[in-house]
C-alpha cells in the first residue's frame, strides 16, 4: 500500500540520496582546492584542470537536481531555509556561478581576466562551496533561528510564513561549533575524495605519488574533524517529534538513538564509515591500489544518505528551529500534498535511465588513463 | 512595515528581472545553435564532406562558450524563487516545483551528459553515435524550456489546483491540465521557435562578416544556407505561435492585452494599432488622449487577432477596473471593487476557518470553508488596495516593447526571403548593403527575444500568480539592504562574465573555423 507515510518517507529518501551523491561528487570542488598545491608547473596543473573539467557539470547538475527535488517534494523547507539563510545560500550559488564558466574561459584568447583569475573562481568555489555545504547541513542537527506560521497569510499587512529570527540570515550559523567541525569535514573529505580519484585516473607518475601524501594531510584531518562532530552529535540533544501531538521536543541522544532503533540506517552508516575507511587506508598503504575512489565514494553516499535520514525519519525534525521548537519542519508538515509527491514518484521511475546513460557516457569516454596528451585528440581541451 | 515597503518589493523585482534577462541572453542562442549544429553534424554524416565537419564544430565551439555562462545565470535563477519569493514558493510549491524538479532530473542531466560526449567524443564513440549525442544535447535543452514554461505558463493561467486552507496554501489536482496548459503549450512554441530565429540570424551576421572579408567562403555559403532556411522556417513558425500566444493573453489576462494595445476604452470590432506614440499622460479616469500620435489602425484586427472574430468584445483597461461588461465566453464581468472586496472576504474567511479549527468547531469551520471557496477566484485582490494597482507599473514600455517586437518578426521573414533569392541567384557575396544588414540584426534580434519577455512578465503585473497572489505577498522578509547588497552583486558579476564571453567569442570567430577544426587547439 502506497500511504502518504510511505510517499514522504520516500522522498525523503531520495533528497538523503541526492544529498550523499552530491557530497561524493563534491570531489571535484575538492580538486580545485588542490590545484595550486599539487599541481608545480602548468602542465600539471592542466592535467588536473582537464581531468576534473570532464566531470564538473555532474557535481553541478545534481546540486541543481538537489534544489529542484527539494522544491517540489518539501516546499516549506525551500521557502524557510532559503529565504532565511539568505547569505549562507546566496554565497553558494556565488561560487558555483563562478565555477560554470570557470573550465570553459580559463585557456580562451581575450578571456579578459586572465587564467589565474579563473584558476583562482575554481579554487574560492572548492573552498567556499564544501565548506558552507558542510555547515549548512549541520544545522540540520543544530538547529537554526526561524519562526513558520501559517496564519500570516491572512494577514495583509505582514504575510509572510517563514521568518528568520535575526538579521545575520544563515551566517548566525558560524557561532556554531558544529557547524564549523562539520564544515571542515566536508572541506577535507572533498580533498581526500579528490587524491582518490587522481590516483584512479592520472596517468601522470608524479601527480599520482603527490596525490598520495596528499592523502595523509587531507585524509587525518577529515577523520577527526568528521568523527568529532558525529560523537559530539550523538551525545548531544536532538529534535524530537511526538507523533501523537507534533509537539517538538528536545531529546537527549536522539541522533544516537535513532541508529540504534532503526538497525537497517545503523548497520548501513557504519559500512558506509568502514568504506571510506578501507578505500582510504589501503590507498594510503598499498602503492598499487588504485580503485579506492571507488569504496569510498560508495562509503561516503551511504554515510550522508543515512546521516540525513537519521535527521527525517523516526519522529524527528529534520530542519529544527532552535528558538520556536514548534515551527521546526518535519517530513509530514513540510512536504508536498499525496497528489505532488505521488506524481514525482513517478517520475523518479526514470532516474535509473538517467543513470543509465550516464554510466554510458562516463564509460565511453574513459576507456583509459587520462593523459593530457590525449586530451588535444579528443577536440576539447580546457 | 519592512515587509511591504515598495523598496524591498521593487529590488527584488528588480533582481529577478536582471538575473532572468541574463540568463535570456543565452538560453535562446543555446536552443537556437543547438539545432543548427546539429543539422550541419547530420550533413557531416550523409555526405562525408569534411568542410561540414569544420563547419559543424565551430558552431559547437561557440555553443560550448554560450552553453557555460548559460548554466551559471540559470542556477541563480532557480534558487530565488526560494530566497526571494518565499511565500511564493509555499504557496503554490506544490504545483510549481513539478516542473522544476523535472526539468532538472529529465533534462539538464541529458544535456550535461551528451554535451560531454559532443565536446569528447569525437575519436571515442562511433559517428552515429557522436550524431546522436549532438542531438540528443539540444533535445535535454529544449526538454528544459518546455518544463520551465510549463511553469510559467502556470503562473499566467494557474489551472489544475485547488486551495487547501489546513496547510495554506494550492495543492496540484491534475497534473496533465498543468503541463498540458494551453498556454504553457503557445508560450513553449513561441518562446523555442522565436529561439531558433535567434539562433538563424546569429549564424547568417556572422557569415555576413566572413562574406565582408571574403574569406573561409566555403564555410560562410553553408552556414547562410542552413540559417536563412531554418530561420525563414522559423521566423513564420513564430508568428503563427505569437498570434496563438496573443489569443490566449485575451483570454486569459485582458488587462496584459489591453495594455500591450494601449486600449483604454474598449469595444466590439477592435482595432489593432499599427503605430502610435501612447501619451505619458493617460490614466484611467482621465479624459486625455489615448495616444500622442497615431497612424491608421487595422479595423477589427485586434479582435480578429484575439478571437479571430472580427466583432468580439475586447475590454480596454477602464472597463476592466469598472467591470460591467460580458467577456467573449458570456461571463459578466465584476468591478475591482467587487473583486477586491470578494478578495478581502476570502482572505478573512480563511484566518476565521484557522481559528475555528483551532478551537475545534468544525461547523464553524465548515461555514467558513465554504465562503473562502465561494470567493477564492479573487483571493489575490484583497491584498490590493487601488484600482491603479491592477495596471502593470509600466504601461509603456509594455506598449513598446509589443510593438517592437511583432515589427522585428515581420522584418526577420523578410530578411530570411531577401537572402534566399540572392543565395539562389549565386549573388549574395557581392550584396554588401545586405551582409551589413545581416550584421546588424544580430542585436535587434536579441532585443526582439527580451522585449518578448518583457511583455510577458512585465504585462503580468502586479500578478504572481494571476488573481491568486500579487507579487506583494510572495516575497521573502528580508531587509531591502540584503536584496540591494546581492543585487549589485549580481550586475557586477554577470556583466564581468558576460565581457568576457562576448571578447572570447569574438576572438573565436576572428580566428575562424579552420584553425579550431585543423590542429584542435584552443589555447
Ligand atoms: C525557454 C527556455 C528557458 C527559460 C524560460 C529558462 N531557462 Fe534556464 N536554461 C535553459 C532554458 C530556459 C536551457 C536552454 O536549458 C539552459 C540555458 C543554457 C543552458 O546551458 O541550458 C538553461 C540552464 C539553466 C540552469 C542550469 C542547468 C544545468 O545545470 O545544466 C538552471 C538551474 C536553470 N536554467 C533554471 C532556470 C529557471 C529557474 C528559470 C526561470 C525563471 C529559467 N531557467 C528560465
Ligand atoms: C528567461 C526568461 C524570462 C525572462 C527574460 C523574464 C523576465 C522577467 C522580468 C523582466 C521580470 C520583472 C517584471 C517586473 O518586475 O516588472 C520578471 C519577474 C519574474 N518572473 Fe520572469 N522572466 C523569464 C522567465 C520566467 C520564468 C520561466 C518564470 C517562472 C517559472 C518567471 C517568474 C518570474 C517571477 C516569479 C518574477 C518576480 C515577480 C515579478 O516581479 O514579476 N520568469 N521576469
Ligand atoms: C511576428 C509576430 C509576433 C507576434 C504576434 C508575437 C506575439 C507575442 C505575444 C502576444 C507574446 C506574449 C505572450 C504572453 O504574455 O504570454 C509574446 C511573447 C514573446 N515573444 Fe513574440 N511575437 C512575435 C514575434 C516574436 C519574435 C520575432 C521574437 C524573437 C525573436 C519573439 C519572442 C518572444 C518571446 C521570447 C516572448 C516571451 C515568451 C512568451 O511569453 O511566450 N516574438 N509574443
Amino acid at each position: 500500500m502506497i500511504t502518504y507515510s510511505f510517499l514522504q518517507h520516500y522522498w525523503w529518501f531520495l533528497i538523503s540520496l541526492l544529498a550523499g551523491i552530491l557530497a561524493f561528487l563534491l570531489f571535484v570542488q575538492g580538486g580545485q582546492t588542490m590545484l595550486f598545491s599539487l599541481a608545480k608547473n602548468e602542465r600539471e596543473r592542466s592535467t588536473l584542470v582537464n581531468a576534473l573539467g570532464r566531470k564538473w557539470e555532474y557535481t553541478f547538475t545534481t546540486l541543481v537536481t538537489f534544489g529542484g527535488a527539494f522544491f517540489a517534494s518539501f516546499p516549506m523547507f525551500y521557502s524557510t531555509s532559503f529565504s532565511g539563510a539568505y547569505w549562507v545560500w546566496m554565497l553558494i550559488l556565488l561560487c558555483f556561478v563562478l565555477q560554470a564558466v570557470s573550465y570553459e574561459y580559463q585557456s580562451r584568447p581575450n578571456n579578459v581576466f586572465g587564467k589565474k583569475t579563473y584558476q583562482g573562481f575554481l579554487f574560492f568555489n572548492g573552498l567556499a562551496g564544501t565548506f558552507l555545504i558542510g555547515a549548512a547541513l549541520a544545522t540540520f542537527f543544530t538547529g537554526s533561528d526561524f519562526i513558520v506560521n501559517r496564519d500570516s497569510i491572512a494577514d495583509l499587512i505582514a504575510p509572510t510564513i517563514s521568518r528568520w529570527g535575526n538579521e545575520w540570515h544563515g551566517l548566525d550559523a558560524l557561532a556554531e561549533p558544529r557547524c564549523w567541525l562539520l564544515g571542515l569535514a566536508v572541506f577535507f573529505l572533498a580533498r581526500t575524495l579528490a587524491c582518490l580519484f587522481f590516483i584512479n585516473r592520472l596517468k601522470d607518475e608524479t601527480l599520482v605519488e603527490r596525490s598520495r601524501k596528499a592523502l595523509f594531510t587531507n585524509g587525518i584531518p577529515f577523520l577527526i574533524f568528521f568523527l568529532a562532530f558525529v560523537i559530539w552529535t550523538f551525545i548531544a540533544k536532538g529534535y524530537a517529534v511526538n507523533p501523537e501531538t507534533d509537539i517538538v521536543s528536545l531529546e537527549p541522544h536522539k541522533y544516537l538513538y535513532n541508529l540504534l532503533e532503526m538497525p537497517i540506517v545503523g548497520i548501513v552508516f557504519l559500512s558506509g564509515v568502514l568504506l571510506v575507511l578501507f578505500g582510504l587506508g589501503k590507498s594510503m598503504f598499498d602503492k598499487n591500489f588504485t580503485k579506492g575512489i571507488w569504496f569510498a565514494g560508495l562509503g561516503t553516499v551511504l554515510t550522508v544518505c543515512m546521516l540525513l535520514l537519521t535527521t527525517g525519519y523516526n519522529n524527528t525534525a529534520y530542519y529544527p528551529s532552535s528558538t520556536n521548537l514548534n515551527s521546526s519542519l518535519t517530513i509530514q508538515n513540510s512536504c508536498s500534498s499525496e497528489f505532488t509527491l505521488t506524481a514525482m514518484s513517478v517520475v523518479s521511475l526514470l532516474v535509473p535511465i538517467v543513470l543509465a546513460y550516464i554510466v554510458y557516457a562516463w564509460h565511453s569516454l574513459e576507456k583509459k588513463k587520462f593523459d593530457i596528451k590525449n586530451a588535444k585528440e579528443d577536440g576539447h581541451v580546457y | 512595515m519592512e515587509l511591504l515597503s515598495t523598496s524591498l518589493l521593487d529590488w527584488s523585482r528588480g533582481q529577478f528581472a536582471l538575473t532572468a534577462m541574463y540568463h535570456w541572453l543565452f538560453v535562446p542562442l543555446t536552443l537556437g545553435l543547438g539545432i543548427v549544429m546539429a543539422i550541419m553534424e547530420t550533413m557531416y554524416v550523409r555526405t562525408n564532406n569534411e568542410q561540414w565537419k569544420r563547419t559543424a564544430k565551430f558552431w559547437q565551439n561557440i555553443f560550448g562558450i554560450n552553453f557555460a555562462i548559460g548554466v551559471a545565470t540559470g542556477l541563480i535563477l532557480e534558487f530565488q524563487f526560494g530566497t526571494n519569493w518565499s511565500n511564493y514558493s509555499w504557496f503554490v510549491g506544490d504545483i510549481f516545483g513539478a516542473p522544476l524538479a523535472i526539468e532538472a532530473i529529465v533534462a539538464f542531466f541529458m544535456e550535461a551528459t551528451f554535451i560531454s560526449i559532443m565536446f569528447f567524443g569525437w575519436k571515442r564513440v562511433s559517428k552515429k553515435a557522436h550524431l546522436a549525442s549532438t542531438w540528443l544535447t539540444i533535445l535535454g535543452a529544449t526538454i528544459s524550456a518546455l518544463w520551465i514554461l510549463v511553469a510559467n505558463g502556470w503562473m499566467q493561467y494557474p489551472v489544475g489546483m485547488e486551495f487547501n486552507p489546513d496547510t495554506a496554501r494550492n495543492e496540484m489536482v491534475s497534473f496533465w491540465s498543468v503541463a498540458l496548459s494551453p498556454v504553457a503549450i503557445d508560450k513553449f512554441s513561441h518562446t523555442v521557435m522565436s529561439s531558433w530565429i535567434l539562433g538563424s540570424v546569429f549564424i547568417i551576421g556572422v557569415a555576413g562578416w566572413y562574406m565582408l572579408k571574403k574569406r573561409n567562403i566555403e564555410f560562410a555559403r553553408q552556414t547562410m544556407k542552413v540559417g536563412a532556411i531554418f530561420g525563414l522556417v522559423a521566423s513564420v513558425l513564430t508568428l503563427f505561435t505569437g498570434h496563438n500566444s496573443a489569443h490566449q493573453v485575451a483570454d486569459k489576462q485582458p488587462m496584459k492585452l489591453a495594455v500591450m494595445e494601449g486600449l483604454w476604452e474598449g469595444k466590439n470590432g477592435a482595432d489593432l494599432v499599427t503605430f502610435a506614440i501612447p501619451n505619458p499622460n493617460k490614466k484611467w479616469d482621465n479624459d486625455e488622449k489615448p495616444f500622442l500620435f497615431n497612424l491608421p489602425s487595422l479595423p477589427k484586427g485586434l479582435s480578429m487577432m484575439s478571437y479571430m472574430d472580427g466583432e468580439a468584445y475586447i475590454p480596454g483597461i477602464k472597463n476592466i477596473i469598472e467591470g460591467n461588461y460580458v467577456n467573449y465566453h458570456g461571463k459578466a464581468e465584476p468591478s475591482f471593487e467587487e473583486k477586491q472586496l470578494r478578495g478581502k472576504t476570502a482572505i478573512q474567511a480563511l484566518a476565521d476557518y484557522r481559528t475555528a479549527k483551532k478551537n475545534g468547531d468544525s461547523n464553524a469551520a465548515q461555514q467558513f470553508k465554504k465562503i473562502l471557496d465561494d470567493n477564492y477566484a479573487y483571493f489575490g485582490y484583497g491584498y490590493l488596495n487601488s484600482p491603479d494597482e491592477l495596471i502593470p507599473s509600466m504601461p509603456n514600455l509594455v506598449f513598446w516593447s509589443f510593438h517592437l517586437m511583432v515589427y522585428l518578426g515581420g522584418f526577420f521573414i523578410l530578411l530570411f526571403l531577401v537572402i534566399l533569392f540572392f543565395l539562389y541567384k549565386k549573388t549574395l557575396e557581392n550584396k554588401k548593403w545586405l551582409l551589413w544588414i545581416c550584421i546588424w540584426s544580430i542585436p535587434l534580434v536579441y532585443i526582439a527575444s527580451q522585449a518578448g519577455w518583457i511583455v510577458a512578465e512585465v504585462g503580468r503585473q502586479p500578478w504572481a500568480i494571476q488573481d491568486v497572489l500579487p507579487v506583494r505577498a510572495a516575497l521573502s522578509a528580508l531587509s531591502a539592504g540584503s536584496v540591494i547588497t546581492t543585487f549589485v552583486v549580481f550586475l557586477i558579476l554577470f556583466t564581468g562574465l558576460l565581457i568576457a564571453e562576448i571578447r572570447i567569442m569574438l576572438s573565436q570567430i576572428r580566428k575562424g573555423p579552420e584553425v579550431e577544426a585543423d590542429t584542435n587547439e584552443i589555447h
